[in-house]
């Protein structure tokens, strides 16, 4: 349990980085001392394509305020075409979430391989940005006990 | 109904099949219940009307497995589900044959006892548009096509698979567009959206009709009987669950959903579940091109498949709308 004191909202963030090139673009961010907010939590899949619409859900459902997955670039798969498949799943999990009223830019896919640290850095710093403007996950989350 | 009688008869007599899949009556009139009649028993109690609802396909799964061949009445809806079933390999297909019954649309009692009819106990079919409803209080009429299931509505007419055809002179009713009440919900604020499917969506009392009805939702292991998925049970539900375990039985049928309606058919608190199923349906039909599952039996789903230039997911957020 974080003691937010200043009251000021920063939000949580949820990572599905694939393996080999998005996990390996993090940790080349890493080590360039490229900065992004440590508010992003990264876990890590084996493939973009492991990432099951349910985890998604349960990620917001257990408080993130944003979900972002990232995989290698339509191509590259390491299984040659676990992203492919993962691409059309979440274009039609992020229009679910739209048609239910969810807003749009709390989920997001990008392609980052593990030569772009600074693209992850990048990425995660301007999902950050619209994610806090958003502000608090509310339509995702357990009411019951803020209302 | 006679002539179907007289075909399974036959069937019977010329040992095609020594077992058929229809519907009996179940505990009211206006109830069908899917049965199996066997050569033996005979046709006693067997039924086909404007109540016979049922989409049956899902019940070779068990059947044709059991070995011997079994004839199946099969409606154009259901004629989809079944080559779903095929394409997906989950029915033998030497064990089965099928006999397409013609369908004038089913009557949803429901929707009857909406119209401010109480106390029915039994209604009539007559050749034309009216139904005649003898209820506890007297008679009554009422007009066949505003008591028809949803489904009825966006009918898709033919059969599309089947070894024998019972044909019927063609009957005609009002459709409509099957995406039109999607479009209207698209056309909403997002914030009114969200407030629809609350209000529809609390409603569910989990009871996985929706999932046990659907034939393509036919895994031997469910998500939702797993008490670690986070979706399994209502006691301590809260409000995001109830959506999530709907978003999640749409999507796990998704690219497979033949539209044949019985999710929302079988829905004991009346969720319009089809709309569902159905937005899922219109994006694949936009983004990838159109595809009908169930029209036959091996092309592959939208969700099976890919293009390399296929859209990226953020195409969500472009989109325009509130």
């Amino acid at each position: 349990m974080q003691v937010n004191e200043s009251k000021e909202f920063k939000p949580t963030i949820v990572a599905f980085c694939c393996n080999w090139c998005s996990y390996a673009g993090a940790d080349l961010a890493g080590s360039g001392r490229l900065s992004y907010p440590a508010d992003v939590k990264i876990i890590r899949v084996p493939c973009s394509c492991r990432v099951n619409p349910l985890f998604i859900l349960r990620a917001f459902e257990k408080g993130a305020d944003g979900v972002i997955m990232c995989g290698c670039h339509p191509g590259d798969c390491h299984y040659s075409t676990g992203n492919y498949y993962a691409r059309r799943r979440m274009t039609m999990l992020f229009s679910m979430l739209d048609y239910m009223g969810i807003e749009r830019e709390r989920t997001r896919v990008e392609w980052v391989s593990a030569a772009e640290g600074a693209k992850f850095a990048a990425t995660m710093n301007d999902f950050i940005e619209t994610v806090t403007k958003l502000g608090e996950n509310r339509k995702l989350r357990d009411l019951r006990c803020k209302k | 109904m006679q002539k179907i009688v007289d075909k399974i008869n036959e069937l019977f007599a010329n040992d095609t099949v020594d077992r058929v899949l229809g519907w009996k009556t179940g505990e009211f009139s206006y109830d069908r219940t899917p049965a199996v009649f066997t050569k033996d028993t005979g046709l006693d109690g067997f039924v086909y009307d404007d109540f016979c609802g049922s989409n049956l396909s899902k019940y070779l799964i068990s059947e044709s497995a059991k070995g011997g061949k079994m004839a199946v009445l099969l409606k154009p809806c259901d004629t989809y589900s079944y080559n779903q079933l095929v394409k997906e390999h989950r029915i033998k297909t030497e064990n089965v044959y099928v006999v397409a019954i013609p369908c004038r649309g089913k009557v949803n009692v429901e929707a009857i006892k909406a119209q401010g009819v109480k106390g029915i106990l039994s209604v009539e079919e007559t050749a034309g548009d009216t139904l005649k409803v003898s209820t506890l209080y007297g008679d009554c009429e009422c007009d066949r096509n505003d008591v028809l299931y949803e489904k009825c509505s966006v009918c898709q007419k033919t059969h599309v698979v089947y070894d024998e055809i019972i044909e019927e002179e063609p009957y005609d009713r009002p459709r409509k567009d099957r995406f039109a009440e999607v479009e209207a919900l698209e056309a909403m604020t997002a914030e009114e959206r969200f407030a629809f499917w609350r209000e529809q969506l609390s409603k569910c009392i989990r009871c996985n009709a929706c999932r046990n009805a659907c034939p393509v939702c036919n895994c031997h292991k469910c998500i939702f009987d797993n008490a670690n998925s986070g979706v399994a049970a209502k006691a301590n539900t809260d409000e995001f669950e109830e959506n999530m375990f709907h978003i999640i039985r749409a999507f796990h049928v998704a690219g497979r959903c033949t539209d044949c309606g019985e999710c929302s058919r079988v829905c004991p608190q009346n969720i319009p579940l089809h709309l569902l199923n159905r937005k899922y349906i219109k994006e694949m039909n936009e983004l990838y091109g159109e595809y009908q599952a169930g029209a036959d039996a091996e092309t592959k789903g939208p969700l099976t498949n890919f293009t390399k230039d296929d859209v990226e997911p953020s195409i969500v957020y472009q989109k325009g709308g509130k």
